[in-house]
């Protein structure tokens, strides 16, 4: 059997585990999947993490997707990241650059297994902080600048491409050359606040194709979190990564309060698979029904008759929910234009922490060589 | 790739890289290397019990010695890719 096929229908564990430490945060990007602000009175404390990060190493998740809201608001940030690395669970951190001093830039090279990801939202502050906010450009390159200047290699600039960035693809780019990081991009995705801006900012079909071009050609030095794969349909060539929905089957994500999603874009009681304060995380993981449902073969819809389907595998779940489409069928950004425009009930997004007065973030990765005869698959 | 590829020695002995954890999948195994920090997947449950198994014996050819011929090409080609990617490494 594919390995894809085995992906779908689970692991005893996740791969592509996403750990919302709070959601607290200084800024209030307009497109925030977790629509974050606030924090919640009920967000777990220091030992209720621990006991999880416990059960993760006994469950073997080799490294975490930590965010937020902004995780390093979190008083306890740095001691819940050391407590980690030191029980076998690597932690990649996003975060818009905030607490990223020179010194914690220095104490975070000398800390094995954490890997840095800054967010930014536009190669120019005024396209970036647009969407994210004022100040937030120069917070994230000079968060970069101490990264740099600290001697740490290779973490990450991850970019949420919109209708405003996708022409700055390049310039996204050498600013990741110049820090010595190394780009991600990823799909804009109608969740949480970004329902609200969807119209607005996701990329447009011809610019969906330009994306896809701009992969092809640089796609083995950028990281996307396989979140492009529905563009799988505009050619011959695969995008790199892992080309289905993983959301449950080897993604998910717990949010601050501990509530286990099927995904991190999907914070919905649809999707919601149980609680780490009930019965711990693994629990939720091997038994919850939810989970089963979607470790079970998917039906294609109206997608069935597209002959790109192989390719495309009818793009992102979460995506087609919070645009009101059927699950089953085309995504949102259907890149044949099959995906229904009218009559479509948009359901209200699951939980909001926005700061009162009204004013972000991405997903991890896998691999996967269909039909490789190898009895090994290497990352 | 090829087995004899340079640093790959089947004839010598090698074992699992102590940085390297192995959880058990119901495909085989999903293999993680600490130190690199990269993932792969040993996608038989033959192989995994092999790479296990592998310091047990005084080379990487007596380990894989029980098999048939296109199987144990298909082996030793895998153990390379481990070898080169520093998932196992010589005893
Ligand atoms: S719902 Fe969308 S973002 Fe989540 S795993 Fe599926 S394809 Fe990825
Ligand atoms: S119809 Fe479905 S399978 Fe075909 S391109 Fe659109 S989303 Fe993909």
């Amino acid at each position: 059997m594919k390995l894809v096929d085995q992906f779908k229908k689970g692991l005893s564990a996740p791969i592509c585990l996403t750990w919302e430490w709070t959601y607290a945060c200084n800024l209030s990007c307009t497109h925030c999947l977790s629509s974050s602000g606030r924090r919640d009175p009920k967000e777990l404390t220091t030992a209720e993490i621990k006991a999880v990060i416990d059960e993760l190493q006994r469950m073997q998740v080799f490294y975490v997707n930590i965010g937020g809201g902004e995780p390093t608001v979190r008083p306890d940030f740095w001691e819940l990241m050391h407590y980690a690395v030191t029980h076998d669970v690597g932690v990649k951190f996003s975060t818009n650059g905030l607490r990223i001093t020179p010194l914690r830039a220095r104490q975070l090279v000398a800390t094995d297994y954490v890997d840095v990801q800054i967010s930014l939202d536009g190669a120019t502050r005024e396209v970036n902080d647009a969407v994210r906010g004022p100040g937030s450009y120069d917070t994230a390159i000079a968060a970069m600048a101490n990264l740099a200047d600290a001697g740490f290699a290779g973490f990450k600039v991850s970019v949420v491409m919109t209708r405003q960035n996708v022409p700055q693809l390049g310039e996204f780019k050498a600013i990741a050359d110049r820090y010595g990081a190394q780009l991600r991009i990823t799909r804009l995705r109608p969740s949480g606040r970004g329902a609200d801006v969807w119209d607005d900012l996701h990329p447009t079909q011809g610019q969906q194709r330009q994306i896809y071009d701009w992969l092809v050609r640089h796609g083995d030095n950028v990281l996307t979190g396989d979140s492009f794969f529905h563009l799988n349909a505009l050619g011959s060539t695969s995008l790199p990564g892992l080309n289905l929905c993983g959301a449950g089957r080897v993604v998910c994500l717990i949010d601050p309060v501990g509530d286990v999603y099927a995904c991190p874009f999907a914070i919905h009681d649809a999707f919601l698979a149980g609680n780490v304060r009930e019965a711990g995380f693994g629990r939720v993981w091997r038994e919850s029904p939810l989970f089963a449902q979607l470790r079970e073969p998917q039906s294609a819809g109206a997608c069935a008759s597209c002959g790109e389907y192989d390719a495309c595998q009818g793009g992102c779940m979460a995506a087609k929910f919070f645009t009101g489409l059927p699950l089953a069928g085309p995504d949102p950004e259907c890149v044949k234009g099959n995906a229904p425009t009218t009559g479509l009930a948009i359901p209200a997004q699951g939980k909001d922490h926005s700061h009162r007065k009204r004013v972000a973030l991405g997903m991890p990765s896998v691999p996967a060589k269909p039909c490789d005869p190898s009895p090994l698959a290497v990352r | 790739m090829s087995t004899d590829s340079p640093g790959f020695d089947p004839a010598a002995p090698y074992r699992l890289n102590p940085r390297v954890a192995l959880r058990p999948e119901p495909f085989g195994a999903l293999a993680y290397h600490f130190g690199t920090r990269k993932l792969s997947f040993l996608k038989a449950p033959a192989l995994v019990e092999l790479v296990r198994d592998l310091e047990a014996h005084p080379t990487v050819l007596a380990a894989v010695d029980h098999l048939a011929a296109p199987e144990k090409d298909r082996y030793l080609r895998a153990l390379a890719t481990l070898a080169e990617t520093d998932m196992i490494v010589p005893a």
